[in-house]
């Protein structure tokens, strides 16, 4: 009968007004009484109990609690995690970038580099600003040195300071991302939720024991 | 005027401490002992109180209106599966009042060739008749600013007035989406007038009155039982007559932008707004007083709180109509409107004259004898019309193309 579809419709949105909605709040979340307990991992009772300050903002919905969305792993974010433990300043990714937005000065002095030893690294720039996240950079890094960031909040208020030098790709928090590292992924690695990975777990092969080493470098050089 | 808002004891009495000497209504002085003003100064304290009335009830609906537009926001935002408004205030209250700022600050943009009269005065033209609305509305057993003896007719009459403003507004700014707008809320409006008050000459037969206070007083079984097909058709008129979804093709923003007060800019523009929120409560109120009983209810809550749970209700399921249904083309809001709830209400009116024949004063039994009466007329008739629309699945024939093609010499390729 005419009609009836319509009240079928008034039926579907009644329902979804009951339920949850999908929204991720960010960079926080309003949340009641439970809500706030919840976080604090307490029961709403000893909540009151131990801080009936923050108890009773929430009761007038004034508390907030930090809400990042989860991001999936292979996120290429707008950062760049780098290990300066195996980078060898060799500079692929600067010569293979389409815009040629990294810039590396490598300081070769006093090292001894034909034994297997590493440029120092003086200046590693990335020009954010001019950066389309291709990733070929990281494509091509021999080394696994150079990944894509999970992070995405590196909006910043003007040009200069969305210039990465290598400070701060040294400070930054190691959280890469796992896009084109399908090593990170077998190892079960999630940059949200794993914490910070080391530069010894981020390799595509398995870190050479001493043994390996001496052959590689030592005993093959004896023959 | 058989009676005004002095018979709300609030106002009368802040009338007997201004003016004790008036003896016929404040018998044995006011509360406060003798009046502020000397006899003879009456008129002045009616002035003062009749101010005092008009300023609580205006600024009562630009209150309601405000938390009308929250709760609208909140609602639809759960109903399409995010949580609506929620940063300013707690729960997202304050939300409006922001709004309300930012309005304010907005640059008034007057366009080069706008006929400057026409286009000012329009926002105007959009409130004010609205705010007049809720002069005769009964809001609690005691409390309305003046019980007019032909209250409905004065509602239809003010709320006709309010469809001027967006021709003037759109005739005014000289702008082709403005007029469209302005031209499709006149074929709404003109359409849409016609069932809606055919749909209350049921009420009136039965309630024998036009006083929205006696109408209220005739309401021992609520009207939306004993009229079901006008409720049905004076619901779907009133939505369409103060242009909400899915009836807002008027300022159809897919379409033309923003319909007739498209450039509209700052304040003006949020008069346009509050002006369609303040009609949604009015014609709301109306809704209530008409159809739900009024303030009536059980005893263990004051008039007052029924009169605004039924205003809520109403308001709410308003919100769940714009929330489900998609716009309407002009076309079929049009043909909806003429072949489909004119016959309603033309049964409607003809069905309760021949009750009211019948039983020219109904008591309780035979308003409940009416209401099975009513019922079963209301739903054969649904069903009955509802055979002419589509079936289920089916799309309706398009419209016949234009033969011009076909007439060219030589045909058409």
């Amino acid at each position: 009968m005419y009609g009836l579809g319509i009240l079928k419709g008034f039926g579907v949105t009644a329902l979804n007004a009951f339920r949850s909605p999908f929204t991720v709040e960010y960079p926080d979340r309003r949340v009641g009484l439970p809500g706030l307990a919840r976080s604090a991992g307490i029961n709403p009772l000893a909540f009151v109990l131990k801080r009936p300050k923050d108890a009773l903002k929430a009761v007038l919905g004034l508390a907030k609690i930090p809400a990042r969305s989860q991001q999936h792993s292979r996120f290429r974010g707008q950062d760049f995690t780098w290990y300066v433990e195996r980078c060898t300043g060799c500079a692929s990714c600067a010569k293979l970038c389409p815009l040629g937005i990294i810039k590396i000065v490598t300081d070769p002095s006093g090292r001894q580099t034909q034994e297997g030893e590493v440029y120092d690294i003086e200046t590693f720039d990335i020009d954010l600003a001019r950066c389309m996240a291709c990733g070929i950079c990281v494509e091509v890094c021999p080394y696994d040195a150079l990944h894509m960031g999970s992070g995405f909040e590196r909006a910043r208020y003007g040009f200069p300071n969305l210039l990465i030098t290598v400070d701060e790709l040294k400070k930054a928090p190691k959280r890469p991302s796992t896009w084109f590292r399908p090593q990170l992924e077998e190892r079960g690695y999630h940059p949200h939720k794993s914490g910070q990975a080391d530069w010894r777990l981020v390799g595509r092969h398995e870190r050479p024991t001493a043994g390996q080493l001496k052959r590689n470098w030592v005993d093959d050089r004896a023959k | 005027m058989t009676s005004s808002f002095l018979d709300n004891a609030f106002f009368r009495n802040i009338y007997c401490n201004l003016a004790s000497s008036d003896s016929a209504r404040c018998a044995g002085g006011g509360p406060f002992g003798d009046g502020l003003f000397p006899p003879g100064w009456e008129w002045f304290a009616f002035l003062v109180t009749a101010f005092l009335t008009v300023f609580v009830v205006i600024n009562g609906a630009l209150l309601g209106v405000n938390a009308y537009i929250w709760g609208e926001r909140r609602l639809i935002g759960r109903i399409q599966g995010r949580p609506g408004p929620n940063r300013w205030g707690p729960f997202g209250l304050l939300t409006p009042v922001a709004d309300l700022i930012k309005i304010l600050t907005k640059e008034d943009i007057v366009p080069a060739a706008a006929d400057r009269l026409l286009f000012f005065l329009a926002p105007f033209l959009i409130v004010v008749p609205v705010l007049l609305v809720f002069a005769v509305v009964p809001f609690g057993s005691s409390s309305w600013v003046a019980d007019l003896n032909i209250g409905l007719l004065y509602v239809l009459a003010v709320l006709s007035v309010e469809s001027f403003a967006p021709v003037m507004a759109g005739w005014g700014s000289q702008n082709r989406y403005a007029m469209f707008g302005a031209l499709r809320a006149v074929a709404l409006l003109v359409s849409y007038e016609i069932p809606m008050v055919l749909s209350l000459l049921g009420v009136l037969m039965i309630a024998g009155s036009l006083s929205l206070v006696d109408v209220v007083h005739a309401q021992s079984v609520p009207f939306i039982l004993v009229q079901p097909l006008g409720f049905l058709v004076f619901f779907i008129g009133t939505v369409a007559e103060i242009q909400r979804a899915p009836f807002d093709l008027a300022e159809a923003e897919s379409e033309l932008v923003g319909g007739y007060h498209t450039d509209y800019s700052g304040i003006r523009w949020g008069l346009f707004q509050a002006g369609e929120f303040l009609a949604t409560i009015a014609g709301a109120a109306i809704i209530v007083t008409v159809f739900l009983g009024g303030w009536r209810g059980p005893d263990f809550l004051p008039s007052h709180a029924w009169f605004f749970i039924k205003l809520t209700g109403v308001l709410v399921v308003m919100t769940w109509i714009r929330g489900t249904l998609p716009r309407l083309r002009i076309d079929q809001v049009t043909s909806f409107a003429w072949k489909g709830l004119l016959p309603l209400a033309a049964l409607n009116v003809v069905l309760s004259a021949l009750l009211s024949l019948i039983w020219p004063a109904p008591t309780n039994g035979e308003l409940w004898i009416m209401v099975a009466i009513n019922m079963t007329v209301a739903a054969a008739a649904l069903i009955v019309l509802g055979q002419f629309g589509p079936k289920a699945g089916e799309r309706p024939t398009p419209a016949p193309v234009s033969t011009l093609r076909e007439a060219t010499p030589g045909g058409g390729n």
